[in-house]
């Protein structure tokens, strides 16, 4: 175990010196892109220009850029061309909003997902209820979010006005306000991930449910709900784990972005889709580094999980 | 003797009916006469054509296609307008009423149901429909030269990397791990963004093939890694032993011996991978990292039109319908091609 | 005389497939006494397994049929619910099934699943439990049964896991084994073992033993009656003697002739019975291994009944009909039991 944690450890830090590598290269590729012009803006002058790169350090050398910037990245210095924040800070103040978006819609998806997914393999309630389900899931993976977003809002905050339109309220300050601007958010996440979790779920339970051991569960004389759960359903489940880790990894690092943006939650998605739009490099690299770093750590705690309820995997780096 | 225990071969070849001495041949369909062998392609096309959803949404996904790629001929026909002409200041006959295309206060006229602006102006006084059927065939175009990109190099790749090994392995793995793990509308946005600002190489900045080439970039990974997977497991099989052995060079190999078995794997491929790349450009162009202006296309019709959500809700809406029955039915379709070559879907009778 | 365990009324079995129904098992009677081993043979498509599997109730599924009865004592299992079965189940008939590795949950040791099969079936603690499986496995001739009940089923080897089923099968002493070609995935010398096992602990636990193969030599080495199967359907039946030395339909012949004998002068080609098994869809009118019997002949047209035709062995059945005089001639190819050699016809 603890050779697992060391090897993970090292591979971590390689990824994320691997990505810092990247981001920063992607634009010192890119042509015509010039930082300094873009902070110092449209109608600066070549002098006001010159003098913002030398303040930035874009004269230096690439590898002393780099250098610098991940110093004052570590330090907690970086500050974004935009609007001179503290990009270190941002990640932290907006961190909260993205964790209570993702996080109860994380829970809810995939309890949803294993329940439609059993339902529907399982045909409680005929071959209809699987295929309205399937058929529901479907269309859920094949509706953007931005889509679903709008047409959520649209529906239930303009005309139905069941809920309000957009904005977020901390928890500590209005635990139910906090919640009742979530909801639409959480749907807006959940439907696409149920759709697409439920499907995979039971494509896997209507394969294990055919194997020869499952049989062997039946001929035991095991209670029917006794070979579903503990041996069916555990063992289908098994793959989605790694897919779970991921996904819910690469969601705290900021892929919740369009939904942030469209229902205007300050998280770091926002953050950074904004950030991109204005090609503004400390915050772009800050959340690469941040969402790898969410990468490697859930996808080693997936390897565990898998490991534990699969003896056949041992632990290797 | 013992040879008196044997069938004998007739004259007539390999495989004959075989009939009792003395029997007519007109007994023959009594002699449990089979219908020929029958190889997995066909077996699908067979369970395809009795799949009556399949086949629904599939002609639904072509009448899409065609309509949209008949675009000009609608906007030069019946419209009268192409999809790019600003028409802020003129009027058209509205059920007898001269009304303006965009009022003097900046709001443009809704569906008038006829054959000029049928679904209504835009803030220019641009032709929605017309816009709607051309920002379908930039959608559609796109997704399909993704798609194409990521088939021939999500092969390429894994072909390279689950036979070869070695280098091609040590350097390309990681480099589809890291892509593959990445949120892929964060990486579009990302390059689409930095590209739409500069072009690469002679490419200009606002081509349509930018957001094609990121989108199969961008995928490559989700069918070469697969790919790899099923390679990797297909060369561990015996005839690829045997073709080794018979001395074949490995790109005859991986051409005769493993590339056919992984049609099929492909061919399930085909109709995901387009309906994701039809869902990310329509994200990436929402966000502003992919079909650049002038050019429409489905999820630039539906960002543009959001700002007028609360009053004029089809501006999004009707795009975002479109899009939405294309992609589902690429889905529905892409499932049941998968059901129907799935070796494990026959009803299992094990005596 | 000993208890009748099972008694299996004209079964029937299909399955509504999207090229026609299949008839699996196609009327199917036979009965099953405490302390017989009774084999049942044929080659795959014969129905062999699904009549098996059926007695247990697990080929139940939307698109099965099913026909007969199935008495277990005075209970017919054909017709019993869920719950009925699930109590039959593991408890009074239990199962070995052909290939170990996959019959085993592989992500639990083997102790908790035989305990997971007892404790099903009986109020009792999961300690008490665990030392009935670890003397079950014992039994068995697993060594150092305490610490492998700890193991997990692919750290064992072939034969090993076998024994393991067979003493999850025995846990809770059932009336009725059936074991399902429990040696075909096993190598040849393990095989003997495995079957002196089964044997030996029946023997013991005086159960009645339903055992599936299509290898002549097992059925040879541990059963008392042997039934036939060709097509769903019993071609003959009788004890292992009758059948060996007095063997009543071509079909059996053709088995029996297509076994290489290690003291003779071997073949130089090997002998098969020629032609394909049916289609079960559907079957051919008459009887249905006409297309590939070379002694066919015009009342064949007509389906024979299954049932005794020899007055000095009235438990000896089958189902073809020539006269037994003419078998005991035409049977005899060559100076031993076989099919003649066919032409093909195109």
């Amino acid at each position: 175990m603890l050779r697992f944690v060391v090897r993970r450890g090292i591979s971590a830090i390689l990824l994320l010196f691997a990505v810092s590598i990247v981001v920063f290269a992607i634009f010192e590729v890119i042509p015509n892109y010039n930082p300094a012009q873009a902070i110092a803006g449209r109608n600066a002058t070549p002098t006001t220009v010159a003098e913002v790169s030398r303040k930035f350090g874009f004269d230096k050398p690439v590898y002393v850029q780099y250098l610098d910037t991940m110093k004052l990245i570590f330090t907690g210095q970086v500050i974004d061309y935009q609007d001179n924040l503290n990009v270190v800070g941002q990640f932290q103040q907006r961190f909260g909003v993205t964790v209570s978006l993702v996080v109860p819609a994380a829970i809810f998806w995939l309890l949803a997902a294993i329940a439609l997914g059993s339902v529907s393999a399982l045909r409680i309630g005929g071959t209809l209820v699987d295929r309205g389900v399937m058929a529901a899931a479907i269309l859920g993976v094949s509706v953007p979010v931005f889509l679903l977003a709008a047409v959520l809002l649209y529906l239930f905050a303009f005309k139905l006005a069941w809920f309000p339109n957009t904005g977020y309220t901390p928890f500590l300050q209005d635990p139910t306000q906090w919640a009742y601007h979530l909801i639409l958010p959480w749907f807006a996440i959940a439907v696409l991930s149920v759709g697409f979790y439920s499907r995979v779920l039971r494509s896997n339970l209507l394969d294990m449910v055919n194997q020869d051991f499952v049989r062997t569960a039946k001929a035991k004389g095991l209670p029917a709900r006794q070979v579903f759960v503990k041996h069916v359903l555990r063992n289908s489940l098994l793959p989605i784990i790694t897919m779970f880790g991921l996904d819910f990894a690469t969601l705290l690092g900021g892929a919740a972005l369009v939904t942030e943006t469209v229902f205007n939650l300050p998280g770091v998605g926002q953050y950074e889709a904004a950030a991109i739009g204005n090609l503004d490099v400390p915050p772009i690299l800050v959340g690469a580094l941040f969402t790898a770093f969410f990468v490697v750590l859930f996808s080693a705690l997936s390897d565990i999980v898998y490991a534990v309820l699969d003896p056949r995997i041992r632990l290797t780096g | 003797m013992a040879d008196d225990l044997l069938p004998h071969q007739g004259a007539g070849g390999a495989e004959g009916i075989i009939v009792a001495p003395g029997e007519r041949a007109a007994d023959q369909w009594e002699a449990g006469r089979h219908p020929p062998a029958i190889g997995p392609w066909r077996l699908a096309a067979r369970r395809l054509r009795r799949d009556k959803v399949t086949l629904a949404f599939f002609g639904l996904f072509l009448v899409l296609v065609v309509v949209c790629l008949l675009a000009p001929v609608y906007a030069n026909h019946i419209a009268g307008i192409s999809p790019n002409a600003n028409n802020i200041t003129g009027t058209i006959d509205v059920g007898g009423v001269q009304t303006s295309v965009v009022s003097p206060d900046g709001v443009p006229v809704g569906p008038t149901w006829g054959s000029h602006y049928l679904l209504g102006a835009d803030e220019n006084g641009r032709d929605l429909a017309v816009r709607l059927l051309y920002g379908g065939r930039t959608s559609l175009l796109i997704g399909a030269v993704a798609t194409a990109i990521i088939i021939v190099f999500g092969t390429l790749v894994g072909l390279l990397t689950g036979y070869f090994r070695g280098i091609a392995d040590m350097i390309l793995r990681p480099v589809m791990e890291l892509i593959w793990s990445f949120p892929v509308v964060i990486l579009g946005v990302a390059l689409g963004t930095a590209l739409a600002f500069g072009g690469i190489g002679p490419i200009k900045g606002n081509s349509l093939f930018i957001p094609s080439l990121i989108i199969g970039v961008v995928y490559i990974p989700y069918l070469g890694k697969p790919i790899r997977a099923e390679v990797l497991r297909l060369r561990s099989q015996d005839f690829v032993e045997a073709a080794k052995v018979q001395g074949m060079a490995p790109w005859r190999i991986m051409i005769s011996e493993i590339l056919p078995n992984l049609t099929s794997t492909i061919t399930v491929f085909v109709p995901m991978m387009l309906a994701y790349s039809i869902l990310l450009e329509s994200y990436l162009s929402f966000l502003g990292a992919g079909v650049q202006a002038p050019n429409a296309s489905w999820g630039t019709l539906i960002s543009d039109g959001l700002t007028y959500i609360q009053t004029t809700p089809t501006f999004s809406l009707i795009p975002g319908a479109m899009l939405v029955l294309t992609v589902l039915s690429i889905n529905v379709v892409g499932d049941g091609v998968r059901d129907a070559l799935d070796p494990r879907a026959q009803v299992r009778v094990r005596t | 005389m000993a208890e009748r365990l099972l008694e299996v009324e004209d079964l029937e079995v299909s399955f509504a497939t999207e090229d026609g129904l299949v008839r699996a098992v196609d009327g199917v009677t036979f009965t099953l006494d405490r302390g017989e081993v009774v084999a049942i043979v044929g080659e795959s498509g014969s129905g062999k397994s699904v009549t098996v599997m059926t007695l247990m109730g697990l080929t139940r599924s939307p698109n099965s049929r099913f026909g007969g009865a199935v008495w277990l004592g005075d209970e017919d299992l054909i017709g019993a619910t869920e719950q009925e079965l699930e109590s039959v189940r593991g408890n009074r008939i239990a199962m070995i099934f052909q290939d170990p590795i996959s019959s085993l949950s592989p992500v639990q040791r083997v102790g908790a699943q035989i305990v997971e099969q007892i404790r099903a079936h009986e109020e009792i603690s999961k300690a008490a439990a665990l030392e009935r499986a670890i003397n079950l496995m014992e039994r068995v001739g697993i060594p150092r049964a305490r610490d492998r009940a700890r193991a997990y089923p692919h750290e064992f080897s072939g034969g090993m896991r076998q024994r393991v089923m067979i003493a999850m099968a025995l846990s809770l002493s059932p009336g009725v084994l059936i074991a399902d070609e429990p040696t075909t995935a096993l190598d040849v010398t393990i095989q003997a073992q495995i079957l002196r096992e089964i044997k030996q602990l029946s023997a013991e636990s005086d159960s009645g033993v339903l055992f599936v193969t299509h290898d002549l030599g097992v059925v040879a080495d541990i059963a008392d009656r042997v039934l036939v199967m060709y097509a769903g359907q019993l071609v003959e039946q009788g004890t292992v003697d009758e059948i060996f030395h007095d063997p009543q339909h071509p079909y059996t012949w053709g088995l029996l002739g297509s076994v290489t004998r290690v003291d003779r002068e071997p073949p130089r080609r090997l002998p098969a019975i020629g032609g394909q098994p049916p289609s079960l869809i559907n079957p051919l009118p008459g009887c249905r291994f006409r297309p590939r019997c070379p002694h066919a002949f015009d009342r064949c047209q007509d389906l024979p009944a299954f049932g005794p035709r020899l007055p000095e062995d009235p438990g000896h059945l089958d189902r073809c009909w020539l006269e037994p005089s003419d078998k005991r001639v035409v049977r005899d190819v060559g100076g031993r039991i076989g099919l003649p050699a066919r032409t093909v016809i195109t």
